[in-house]
């Protein structure tokens, strides 16, 4: 799964500060990213290009971690042992998901630790899609559906961004992403065409997921300060509304074939410009739950929290053994 | 007993272990001590529940009344269960979880590897393939009592809990009674009493290099085969069979 870049506000562009760096190091660098070239991470990279990736990478990995809670939720009440097989299978490649991308991020210079206690203490993000709750096993299948075909839109052009490490990882990720969304639509597939109670569950699931998975995609590019110096840098290769123009195209034909109803009553096809126009979305929440603001938010980072100092006493004993063997080894 | 009602009992007792535990394991689920633990076990209980379709599947079959690997699953009552204690167990903390594992996998390693050579085709080819699963899970877990018992402190007195807690329930692992007999005797199952020596050798290893004692004889405690189980094993089905409790009719 991915977040968008995100920030704590609409966006107010910064002040330009001008950059200490060496103007020839800056004009080969930007030459390489407009040739597509890869940089690696002993490549010479601008300061503000580095943390703009680790800032980004790291949304991403804490985003995996995060989105483990809402799926994980259901495993225990999977309906059957196939789906509670795909279940499990599936929040597990998220689990791998953040790990590689984790590493990615410390290529840069940042240790998972650290990236942590920025997630934990507030400071670093992490998609909004996951502060909204998975009230029936329907909201397994709209994650799926809905929220992994977003990711997916996301990340496909990020296979090409010109961080190396970040786009081999989205090379493994987006494999394990399209078979989610396609496991997530089935479940709804079998629940739209179900007994009267499962569909209700269905459009339900829709009704509550479809405005979160809009927002997905971050602010309107009017509002995305950031977006022409990432596209610059090639950290991004479309704008949010494009990504979120193509991901309602795809996505409405799609719950119209089994028979759902997309709750937007502005939504409709223009001939001219050959999408869907759809309706306003409410960016008031989308800030709110960027804010930490979300219906769920406190649960998930308490979620997150518990575990981490939970596990506290295992993680020091895993170093205290380790050490030990090192000193018998030596001795 | 009839030797079709015992090899009906004998594949559920090895798909309820599998099927018990993977769903135990998988309450872990993004909330282990660190997120390499949380892939290790995700990926044990991914295992389990895989074996457990297959040796469900079999019992169905074998009895015969259309009966899939989820409808007894999902819709059997705890005194159908035919779990070990053991693998009811609740996960309490990560030490109690991995004293359950290491105890449990251990023996099922041992059983497998005796079960590849079933008379039963079906049993020997899911043992066959799952045997290779539970050695992985045999030696995470007795790594991490390792770990844990030549650790800390705190992380020496978990473990010592954890296994304090889990010990009452071993020696139902190698009892026989009529069915294990009946099946052992057809070369169906195995003579699990003859796996003590080996898996009392692997615990001790494992004990001393993670320098703690052998827990205190006590009297074991049994039933599980005969559907008398814990308390808890009630509230897992109520919370793993509700979907198909709440909406018969539905097909997921």
């Amino acid at each position: 799964m991915y977040t968008t870049e995100l920030q704590n506000q609409a966006g107010k562009p910064k002040a330009q500060v001008a950059s200490t760096e060496d103007p020839a190091l800056l004009e080969a660098f930007e030459a390489r990213v407009a040739a597509d070239e890869f940089i690696e991470p002993k490549d010479w990279m601008p300061e503000a290009y580095r943390r703009t990736l680790v800032r980004q990478i790291s949304q991403h990995a804490h985003s995996e971690i995060v989105g483990m809670l809402p799926e994980g939720n259901w495993i225990s009440r999977a309906p059957t042992l196939r789906r509670k097989a795909v279940l499990l299978a599936k929040v597990q490649d998220e689990g791998g998901h953040g790990l590689y991308l984790y590493a990615a991020a410390e290529t840069l210079g940042t240790s998972r630790d650290e990236m942590v206690e920025a997630l934990h203490s507030g400071k670093a993000k992490y998609s909004t899609i996951f502060n909204y709750p998975t009230l029936t096993w329907a909201d397994i299948g709209a994650i799926g559906w809905l929220v992994d075909g977003a990711a997916i839109m996301n990340q496909v052009p990020l296979q090409r961004t010109s961080y190396g490490p970040y786009a081999r990882a989205m090379v493994r990720v987006c494999k394990e992403e399209s078979f989610h969304q396609r496991q997530g639509y089935e479940i709804m597939m079998a629940m739209a065409s179900g007994t009267p109670e499962q569909k209700r569950m269905a459009q339900d699931a829709l009704n509550r997921w479809w405005w979160p998975s809009l927002m997905m995609f971050g602010p309107p590019d009017e509002n995305s300060p950031n977006t022409a110096q990432s596209m610059r840098w090639r950290i991004k290769r479309d704008t949010n509304d494009e990504l979120r123009q193509k991901f309602v195209d795809v996505t409405v034909p799609q719950a119209e074939a089994i028979g759902l109803t997309v709750p937007d009553p502005d939504l409709k096809w223009n001939e001219a410009k050959g999408g869907h126009d759809f309706g306003e979305i409410d960016w008031e929440e989308f800030y709110a739950v960027v804010r930490g603001e979300g219906p769920v938010a406190k649960e998930r980072m308490k979620a997150r929290i518990d575990a981490w100092n939970d596990g506290a006493w295992v993680r020091e004993a895993a170093l205290a053994h380790a050490a030990k063997r090192n000193a018998r080894a030596a001795a | 007993m009839s030797g079709d009602r015992a090899r009906i009992d004998y594949a559920l007792r090895l798909g309820d272990d599998a099927l018990v535990l993977g769903q135990r394991l998988g309450e872990w689920c993004g909330h282990a001590p660190m997120l390499e633990v949380d892939l290790g076990l995700a990926n044990i209980a991914l295992d389990l529940i895989g074996q457990a379709q297959h040796f469900l599947a079999h019992a169905g079959a074998l009895e015969g009344h259309g009966r899939d690997a989820d409808k007894l699953a999902f819709r059997r009552d705890v005194l159908d269960f035919k779990n070990c204690l053991l693998v009811e167990q609740p996960n309490g903390d990560f030490a109690q979880t991995i004293a359950r594992q290491a105890l449990f996998s251990t023996w099922h390693e041992l059983m497998l590897q005796r079960l590849q050579g079933s008379s039963d085709t079906a049993i020997a080819a899911v043992a066959q393939k799952a045997v290779k699963e539970v050695a992985y899970h045999a030696s995470f877990a007795r790594e991490w009592v390792v770990r844990l018992g030549d650790g800390t402190a705190e992380s020496r007195q978990r473990m010592v809990d954890g296994l304090d807690w889990m010990w009452r329930f071993v020696d139902e692992l190698f009892a026989m009674d009529l069915v294990d007999q009946a099946m052992a005797e057809a070369g169906v199952g195995v003579d699990k009493s003859t796996l003590r020596p080996e898996w009392d050798h692997l615990i001790d290893a494992m004990l001393a290099e993670a320098t703690l004692e052998r827990p205190a004889p006590r009297r074991g405690v049994m039933g599980g085969r005969e559907g008398r189980h814990s308390e808890h094993l009630g509230h897992m089905l109520s919370e793993m069979q509700f979907l198909q409790r709440a909406y018969p009719d539905a097909v997921w």
